[in-house]
């Protein structure tokens, strides 16, 4: 190892205003927002959560003035149903789940001491989409128009277009925007963790936030994918009469419900498990010691992400299902207890075993535990049953979700804002407001949400706008909203403590005395991230590793410069964490903000029915698309690899099955493919309740078999095309390769019309029963795809006639690939199920 | 200890039972609720003991074998425990061919209700009130209309959804005897909060004498409200068994006046209160299919709700 060249003060200056030069960000009244810095996109998205947040709070203090006194009528029935709708959507989709992401943004880099995020313009992106979709969900009440039927918006109230307005659309297309969004965010973070982790950190030394986020991204990977099947059902039934949710044409409203909860109970993990993992980082702190059982903290994750998978079903209990269901669903809920039990009692054990140093954020984290414990002990009483059928419903369940979500998303987030706020700014909080805030919100939140166990099993249903005075449970309505006014106050405080922060003075690095790299950062806060990437050798460096900061700070890692000018960063291989290349990271550009405005353009416009505009916006996203893809991306380097320090020299390109290109693709078809099989569970979902299915009769007869079979025969033509491609252009056939890939073309655009065919020649309308409306759906999805895979081949033939791909430097052709393999399966899947099936069955 | 629980409130609470699966319920839920509280304490206490704690006070063993024992073992069998003591009550009530059926329909915002005809006569539809026998055993059959509505009386049994396009069962039997109150707990549109109605558990023969007679025609006589009642149009969606009017798409008022209360359990069953449903159902139940006769004078509004409030069987007249 030779450090020496390091040991020269100016050529460690030098490399540091080169550094600083190539991270600066972009300064100017509009091109600041055109930045992509992994820091500076996630303070905008922690800060836009954050007031999503407080907006969502409002609409709960309106609701909980209405429901101070008996027989109130401060509010309609109308406002009151917009506002508890607004409340809950608001809450779990632009808060949650979005600030899980803004934290994970901001830290995943620090975490793993990489310079950034594999994809910083798809951050920015997903941004972009969040804000735009957000303003756009939230905003509508203030025209009478938010959505109105619940954050579950159960068919068929929601679907009736005489019963439901245009609330119910804002709702599905604004949230599916931002549904869109989320998902692009999980690919990045699961690549992040995977591919951009530091040399040295195999999967068992990274830092617990880390796998955290890894499952969390993963859940949210399956979790969304079958809420965004269900939209399209949705919208598909309110926009064009499509019958999936009437049972008058053979629809059924339990699908949307199976299809919302097996999003929704995962949603609930997804946006409490990110709470454990910011104990798990603060706990080690306090205690200052390493955390007590990190294989189990991990095990423990991971079950509760399986497991919350097996649970949806209890959300339905009340839904008539046969007694065999009742006790498997409620055997796994009751199971879900255990790895939670052991994720909290490894934090028990790590203070017990630890010396601990008592601060504001361990306040939080004890504090919203304890509130927690309960949310959890009612989610255990719930899970029962017999008692769910008299809790379901009621403000019972309102109280255990509030604890739950309280104790175990937004007092834990509280004190990760207390805990990282010096690694954001440089200073800390106040300790005494913080611990004041603390105390009132925790007695508000009990005091708002402890009494509605008792209002709930005294007959008082959720969602009502009022309640009559002979229930007797005025008083207790009345202590819950004297609670919730505490509850804004402590919020209040917090703000207050926030506001003053510009004014106080820089604390010291590291400031906990912190074992873990993301407290490498200075007070500073460069955008380069760590100054060099570290060789990581333990779980806690900072504490384990000697001379561990000074050696990153004068650059005696890797990476410490940036000769070339350009940003870059590690990529190492998933399980052992080899370094195998350095990439090339997206620089600031105007144009995520530009595709983001392009998209939601696509999803505002359909809600007012404004087609021909929305097809505008969907020609635009995809030219911005293109450009984004064809500026920023597979740029072949100046020079096949550079050296990297200590003698390593890595390769400056990277494709097929190590590069975050490929990793990306993988992973999002993952999401494509999960939401498929929510269109696929739909059709023998509709096979499960009808005696006859398909059904006969005019305008229920197709699709026939010899369309569907030329529309498969066309989606293998094209996947061997472009597999073949591959192969021959890696073996130098450059002409050969293009031509297959224009045979794709071709087989692709002809599987898009054959694709259609099936339903369109033979006698199916749609509007008449679900059984034509779920084949055309299952038809247009697969016809869309290959219409994708024509303009991903069009795309890789472009650029190899540009010659931006040659048989060395080929990723595009390797990431269509995996495109191609799940189109194919898509393909099968939907053409032997709408072909063959009727024939079988 | 159960009434302590039921508070004020006697009529629609799960403590405040007088059927069968509710006081098991009840039961269970007063024993979780004892034993999550202890749990609770014991986590808090340990929490604090080991906040306290000195350093090194357990070693990594002993945290490890806390953590196997006090998050696997201790939490997996006592939740096994508690799932096998509620799985009886997981299976519905056993009923017989003999048994009472009664069918209830959730619609935006009131409950169609059917019971068979006495002695194999035709069926008796009433609306917004549910009465049962104590001690015998009574399978609700469940649907929706509409939407879905989801059909709760807490000191009967647990709840169940009415979901269109399906037919959902409930097995009830009431213990005693009184009057109680239902709710629809599944958001259902615009007035949601205002969908209940009432319930009677009645003796046996009270209970057959009270069908005989809601069988019945309607006791009407020749009044300036019958009158109006057809003039007004009332007809074109209600029926009053034993006149012209027999539209089945309002609830059936028949024996409307021998109700406790109105408009689907959010009314008393009083003059005023009635007439001004009857001239603004909009304003006092929003969203509600009956349409407003902003121009009805009070007087006849009122002369209408006199005539419907005396619409009571023979036996139940005071």
């Amino acid at each position: 190892m030779s450090l020496h060249d390091q040991d020269d003060p100016a050529l460690r200056k030098a490399q540091e205003e080169r550094l600083r030069a190539v991270w600066e960000a972009p300064k100017g009244l509009f091109f600041r927002w055109t930045d992509v810095n992994n820091n500076r996109v996630g303070n905008w998205y922690v800060v836009t959560a954050f007031g999503f947040m407080l907006f969502a709070g409002v609409l709960a203090l309106i609701m909980r003035t209405q429901l101070a006194v008996p027989d109130n009528d401060l509010v309609s029935a109308n406002t009151f149903n917009q506002l508890f709708t607004l409340h809950g959507s608001t809450m779990m989709f632009l808060f949650a789940v979005p600030m899980f992401e803004a934290v994970s943004i901001i830290l995943l880099p620090q975490l793993l001491a990489a310079r950034d995020l594999p994809f910083p313009r798809l951050s920015a992106f997903g941004y972009w989409s969040f804000l735009i979709g957000g303003v756009f969900v939230s905003g509508s009440i203030f025209f009478n128009a938010a959505p109105d039927g619940g954050w579950f918006m159960y068919p068929p109230l929601t679907t009736r277009t005489d019963l439901s307005g245009l609330g119910a659309d804002i709702w599905m297309l604004g949230l599916s925007f931002i549904e869109v969004s989320s998902v692009a965010a999980a690919v990045e973070l699961i690549v992040g963790v995977l591919k951009c982790r530091p040399p040295g950190m195999r999967l068992n030394l990274m830092p617990l936030y880390a796998w955290y986020i890894l499952v969390v991204a993963v859940m949210i990977l399956f979790a969304f994918p079958p809420l965004i099947a269900g939209d399209i059902l949705f919208e598909l039934e309110r926009l064009l009469n499509w019958p999936f949710f009437d049972a008058e044409r053979g629809g059924d409203p339990l699908l949307w419900q199976h299809l919302f909860w097996i999003f929704g109970h995962p949603e609930v993990y997804i946006v409490f498990l990110p709470s454990i993992a910011l104990f798990a980082m603060l706990v080690p702190t306090f205690a200052q010691r390493h955390l007590l059982g990190y294989p189990w903290i991990v095990l423990a994750a991971v079950g509760t992400a399986f497991l919350s998978f097996g649970l949806w079903v209890h959300h339905m209990f009340a839904t008539g299902l046969p007694n065999i269901s009742l006790a498997f669903f409620s055997a796994a809920s009751e199971a879900v207890a255990i790895p939670t039990a052991v994720q909290i009692f490894v934090l028990i054990g790590t203070l017990w075993a630890g010396r601990v140093v008592w601060s504001t954020p361990l306040l939080y984290a004890v504090g919203s535990l304890a509130i927690f414990v309960i949310g959890g002990l009612t989610g255990v009483m719930v899970a029962i049953a017999p008692f769910d059928w008299q809790a379901h419903d009621t403000y019972f369940i309102v109280a255990h979700l509030h604890y739950v979500l309280i104790g175990g998303t937004l007092l834990p987030l509280f004190g990760g804002l207390y805990y990282y706020w010096p690694l954001v700014t440089g200073k800390k909080l106040s300790d005494r407001m913080g611990r004041t805030a603390f105390w009132i919100m925790f007695a508000g939140a009990n005091l708002t949400f402890f009494p509605m166990h008792l209002s709930g099993m005294f007959g008082m249903p959720r969602r009502v706008f009022t309640y009559p005075a002979e229930l007797g449970i005025g008083g207790l309505n009345l202590m819950s909203t004297v609670g919730a006014y505490a509850f804004a106050l402590g919020v209040l405080i917090v703000c207050i403590d926030l506001f003053r922060s510009p004014w106080r003075q820089k604390a010291g690095r590291n400031p906990w005395n912190a074992g873990t790299l993301e407290w490498l950062v200075t007070p500073e806060n460069e955008n380069w991230g760590v100054r060099s990437v570290p060789l990581i050798e333990s779980r806690y460096p900072i504490w384990d590793q000697p001379d561990f900061v000074k050696k990153v700070d004068e650059g005696r890692f890797f990476l410490p410069d940036a000769e070339e000018g350009r940003r870059e960063s590690i990529i190492t291989t998933v399980l052992d964490s080899r370094p195998i290349a350095v990439i090339r990271l997206g620089t600031p550009s105007v144009l995520p903000m530009l595709t983001a405005i392009a998209l939601g353009s696509v999803f505002i416009l359909t809600t007012y029915h404004l087609y021909m505009a929305a097809l505008v916006g969907a020609v635009a996203t995809l030219g911005f698309v293109v450009a984004w893809l064809w500026t920023g991306t597979g740029e072949i380097p100046e020079k096949p690899e550079k050296p990297i320090g200590h003698g390593i020299t890595l390769p400056l390109y990277i494709s097929g099955s190590s590069s975050p290109g490929w990793w990306a693709m993988f992973i999002t078809m993952m999401a494509d493919a999960t939401a498929f099989s929510g269109l696929v569970f739909g059709y023998f979902f509709y096979w499960t309740i009808h005696p006859e299915f398909p059904p006969s009769g005019p305008g229920l007869n197709g699709p026939g078999l010899f369309w569907p079979m030329v529309a498969l025969g066309l989606a293998a033509a094209g996947w061997a095309a472009t597999i073949g491609a591959r192969e021959v252009n890696a073996r130098g056939g450059t002409g050969a390769a293009r031509l297959l890939l224009a045979i794709g073309i071709v087989a692709s655009m002809a599987g898009i019309a054959a694709g259609l065919a099936g339903p369109w020649t033979s006698d199916l309308v749609p509007e008449q029963h679900v059984y034509p409306a779920i084949v055309w759906t299952l038809a247009i999805w697969t016809s869309a795809h290959s219409g994708v895979a024509a303009i991903m081949q069009s795309y890789t033939l472009a650029r190899s006639v540009t010659g931006r791909l040659t048989p060395t430097y080929d990723a595009e052709l390797r990431n269509i690939s995996v495109y191609m393999h799940f189109m194919l399966l898509t393909a099968a899947v939907t053409y032997l199920t709408i072909g063959l099936f009727p024939v079988l069955a | 200890m159960l009434t302590l629980l039921s508070g004020c409130n006697e009529r629609q609470s799960m403590f405040a039972t007088f059927g069968l699966t509710a006081e098991r319920v009840a039961a269970l839920t007063i024993f979780m609720v004892v034993a999550g509280a202890l749990i609770f304490i014991a986590v808090m206490a340990l929490s604090r003991h080991a906040i306290r704690a000195p350093e090194n006070a357990i070693s990594h063993t002993q945290g490890m074998r806390m953590v196997l024992w006090l998050g696997g073992i201790v939490p997996a069998v006592s939740l096994l425990a508690l799932l096998i003591a509620s799985l009886p009550l997981m299976r519905p009530l056993p009923v017989t061919a003999a048994d009472l059926v009664v069918a209830v329909e959730g619609e935006q915002f009131w409950w169609r209700v059917r019971y068979p005809g006495p002695n194999g006569g035709a069926p008796v539809e009433t609306a917004n009130q549910i009465r049962v026998p104590v001690g015998q055993t009574v399978e609700l059959r469940l649907t929706g209309a509409d939407v879905v509505h989801s059909f709760w009386v807490p000191g009967l049994a647990g709840k169940m959804d009415m979901i269109p396009g399906r037919e959902n069962r409930l097995v009830v039997r009431a213990t005693e005897a009184g009057k109680y109150r239902g709710q629809c707990t599944e958001f259902c549109g615009l007035s949601h909060a205002l969908m209940a109605f009432d319930v009677v558990a009645m003796e046996p023969a009270a209970f057959n004498r009270w069908l005989a007679a809601e069988a019945r025609p309607a006791a009407t006589q020749a009044a300036p409200g019958a009158a109006l009642f057809e003039q007004y149009g009332c007809a074109a969606c209600h029926a009053v068994r034993g006149t012209a009017a027999v539209a089945r798409i309002g609830p059936d008022l028949t024996h409307f006046g021998a109700r406790a209360t109105a408009a689907a359990g959010i009314l008393p069953m009083e003059r005023q209160a009635v007439a001004r449903f009857i001239r603004d159902a909009g304003d006092v139940k929003p969203g509600a299919r009956m349409p407003t006769y902003a121009h009805m004078s009070a007087a006849d509004s009122l002369q209408i709700a006199d005539w419907l409030i005396g619409l009571r069987p023979t036996e139940t007249r005071p």
